[in-house]
């Protein structure tokens, strides 16, 4: 898990850095020329209306979606040129759940756990953490309700360790305690060395947990605001 | 593929481009054509002599065999442009490609029509499974999965890209395919079940008038291609143009801050 | 690229075993065709008997397609797909993970045929020596055509239609090959059938490397 960029190592770019970059859907620039700078550790919360691009910002970010125009940097990485390099380093929590539904709780855990070259313990350590262990373990992914599968998605993401945590409206689907688990979870990646970025309608909730908010509009950043700033 | 504007529009009025495919050279290219194609009338209907074994009908071969070599050359053109376009992400070669198996799949029709014109009143059938027609066959239907591929309704990229790969290995397959149904067909059955259409002894008029059926078909082909390669052309450019715009409106959507 | 292909193609066949599609659907297909070809060919004057070693391949080729649209449409479902990109497992890993896993089906489905055939044709099997290498060599390239053809296929909202379109003229010569193998095993001519085997190696190997460098860039762009 080297990084490209020397200055990335020291510290002294940041984790993202964005400049008039341009992601087309098709003919259609769901991001329009975005400037946003994110640094290591922080919590970014990413809001906006829907069809403001928050979905395709993050896509984006994991080096799914090509930059057509502007600068892209991730990690260190230039995802103009080289978008697939980050892949592995990121997670992305998406609106689909990225799981076999044919296949039990611990079977994609294992698999996806191994596709990334990750340790099973860590496995183990996130169903647990998320409440996987124990009954759900074998449990097909097909017969669980959205909260469980959201979880398992979840699960698989943190058994990753990956240095960007991307989020797509992590609370959504979750009860009360598996909103709770999320922001430990977010809370406990930030103190042990990640960055994580997160979009989210539960405004409450997620300003409490930010330390920077970021306002999406029309493909664009229009606001870019401290926490604590309402 | 990165879009510019191709010329001196801007966001209100973007340049239109060329509004037809054709242009001098092909203009005459196409009288050339036309000459040609009026001598091969002349020639293959009129002033060569008829076969003693098959009479008249050896007149279509005089288009039936030339289809069917360019029809071979368009899919080599096919692999061709895909291979570079693969290579160099060259637009060119792609749209190469795809023009030359269109034109390709429309002389391979022909070849088989002509084929089956010709086996009725020679061989008393329409058809016959012999390598040849078989294979010819087998050619059309690798073109029209080619062309399904390449007709997707999705960007440029993802079309471009699946049908280059397919485009690839037309050329192997049609090798493959060719190579099975020859010994197929020939390795339990005395070699020339049914003669060449043309035997082994054409000469004087008759082969001239295939010499210039070669000469009038390889023309309209290469007509026929340089006119597909343009449309294709100006359909992608009208797709690609408008992106200055669309930002634009994009960033409008914005609410004000 | 070998261990992430175990890891697909246990993967793959981890998950036939919990949803027994081949099981339950592919095979009972495959039987069916089998049975349709008697309604079709009077069993009674030995056309059967005459045409098994095609009706067999036939009855392969069209349930392999099922098994293979079967084993992508598990990778189309739910972002797995984007999952996938993320995960980091070389492309070319993937390919040949797949094309095992299919193998392995399209065996098992090949073995189940031929008692079928043996049973319901009255076929007898004889020229194992010929047969097997024959078995082989169809097998992988049914199975790498068919994962190169259904990643172009992929994702698409016509790929149930597209991937017979493409596939199955690309298979006619290991059609041709098959049959020609196996009826020269059956009548005691096994040297006419070994150039046919060749035949189907050198395809085999063609789209194996075709698969190898093209699956990377395919799997992009869904």
């Amino acid at each position: 898990m080297e990084p490209n960029d020397p200055n990335f190592r020291s510290g002294k770019v940041p984790v993202v850095h964005l400049r008039g970059a341009v992601a087309l859907l098709g003919r259609f620039p769901a991001l329009a020329g975005i400037d946003l700078d994110v640094d290591r550790q922080r919590i970014v919360l990413l809001r906006g209306p829907n069809g403001a691009g928050k979905t395709t910002l993050l896509r984006t970010l994991a080096g799914l979606l090509p930059i057509s125009s502007g600068t892209a940097n991730v990690l260190g990485v230039d995802l103009v040129t080289d978008r697939r390099a980050v892949r592995h380093r990121v997670g992305l929590l998406a609106h689909e759940t990225g799981l076999y539904e044919d296949l039990t709780v611990s079977d994609n855990l294992r698999f996806w756990t191994k596709a990334a070259g990750a340790d099973m313990a860590d496995a183990d350590a996130a169903m647990a953490r998320l409440g996987l262990d124990g009954r759900l373990r074998d449990v097909t992914v097909g017969r669980l309700s959205t909260g469980q599968r959201r979880r398992t998605s979840l699960a698989c993401l943190v058994a990753r360790r990956p240095e960007l945590w991307l989020l797509d409206e992590p609370h959504a689907g979750l009860d009360k305690d598996g909103r709770d688990v999320v922001d430990e979870l977010v809370r406990d990646a930030k103190a042990a060395g990640a960055t994580i970025i997160l979009s989210s309608h539960e405004l409450d909730r997620s300003i409490e947990l930010a330390d920077e908010i970021v306002t999406l509009s029309g493909g664009v950043a229009i606001e870019n605001g401290g926490g604590n700033v309402l | 593929m990165t879009t510019e504007n191709t010329g001196t529009g801007n966001v209100a009025n973007p340049d239109p481009g060329p509004l037809s495919t054709g242009s001098r050279m092909t203009g005459v290219l196409g009288g050339l054509c036309l000459i040609a194609l009026g001598i091969l009338v002349l020639f293959g209907l009129f002033l060569s002599p008829a076969d003693s074994n098959q009479g008249d009908a050896v007149r279509i071969m005089y288009v039936h065999v030339p289809s069917a070599t360019v029809a071979y050359f368009g899919c080599f053109l096919t692999t061709v442009g895909s291979a570079i376009y693969l290579w160099k992400k060259s637009q060119w070669w792609e749209l190469v490609a795809y023009a030359g198996a269109e034109v390709a799949a429309l002389f391979t029709a022909l070849t088989l029509v002509t084929g089956m014109l010709w086996g009725r009143p020679t061989w008393g059938v329409f058809w016959v499974w012999d390598a040849r027609l078989t294979s010819t066959a087998m050619l059309l239907l690798l073109l029209l999965g080619y062309l399904a591929v390449r007709r997707i309704d999705a960007d440029y990229e993802v079309r471009a890209k699946r049908a280059a790969i397919v485009g690839l290995l037309l050329v192997p397959n049609v090798i493959i395919v060719r190579q099975s149904v020859q010994w197929w067909r020939t390795l339990h059955q005395p070699p020339t079940l049914f003669s060449d259409g043309l035997g082994s002894k054409i000469e004087g008029l008759m082969l001239f008038s295939l010499f210039t059926g070669f000469i009038a078909i390889t023309m309209v082909f290469v007509w026929l291609l340089i006119h597909r390669f343009r449309l294709a052309w100006l359909e992608e450019q009208r797709d690609a143009q408008g992106l200055d715009a669309a930002i634009f409106e994009r960033r409008a959507e914005g609410v004000p801050s | 690229m070998f261990s992430d292909a175990w890891l697909i193609a246990a993967k793959d066949l981890r998950l036939e075993f919990r949803s027994r599609v081949g099981l339950n659907q592919v095979l009972p297909f495959a039987l069916l065709v089998l049975i349709l070809f008697a309604f079709a060919l009077d069993p009674d004057r030995g056309l059967l008997e005459k045409a098994t070693p095609g009706l067999y391949w036939v009855a392969v080729l069209f349930s392999g397609l099922l098994a293979l649209q079967r084993s992508f449409a598990v990778e189309s479902a739910d972002g797995v797909s984007d999952a996938l990109r993320l995960s980091g497992l070389d492309p070319a890993g993937i390919f040949l993970g797949k094309v095992l896993s299919v193998s392995i089906q399209l065996l098992i489905l090949e073995l189940m045929l031929g008692i079928g055939v043996a049973v319901l044709y009255g076929a007898s099997i004889s020229g194992w020596f010929l047969l097997i290498p024959t078995v082989v060599a169809a097998t992988v390239c049914i199975a790498a055509a068919g994962t190169l053809y259904g990643v172009v296929a992929a994702g698409l909202r016509v790929r149930e239609t597209l991937l017979p379109l493409l596939l199955l003229p690309v298979l006619a010569p290991v059609l041709i090959g098959a049959t020609r193998a196996f009826e020269a095993a059956l009548n005691g001519t096994p040297s006419e059938g070994w150039p046919w085997v060749g035949l189907m190696s050198v395809f085999a190997v063609v789209y194996m490397v075709a698969g190898i460098f093209g699956f990377g860039p395919l799997m992009e762009e869904s």
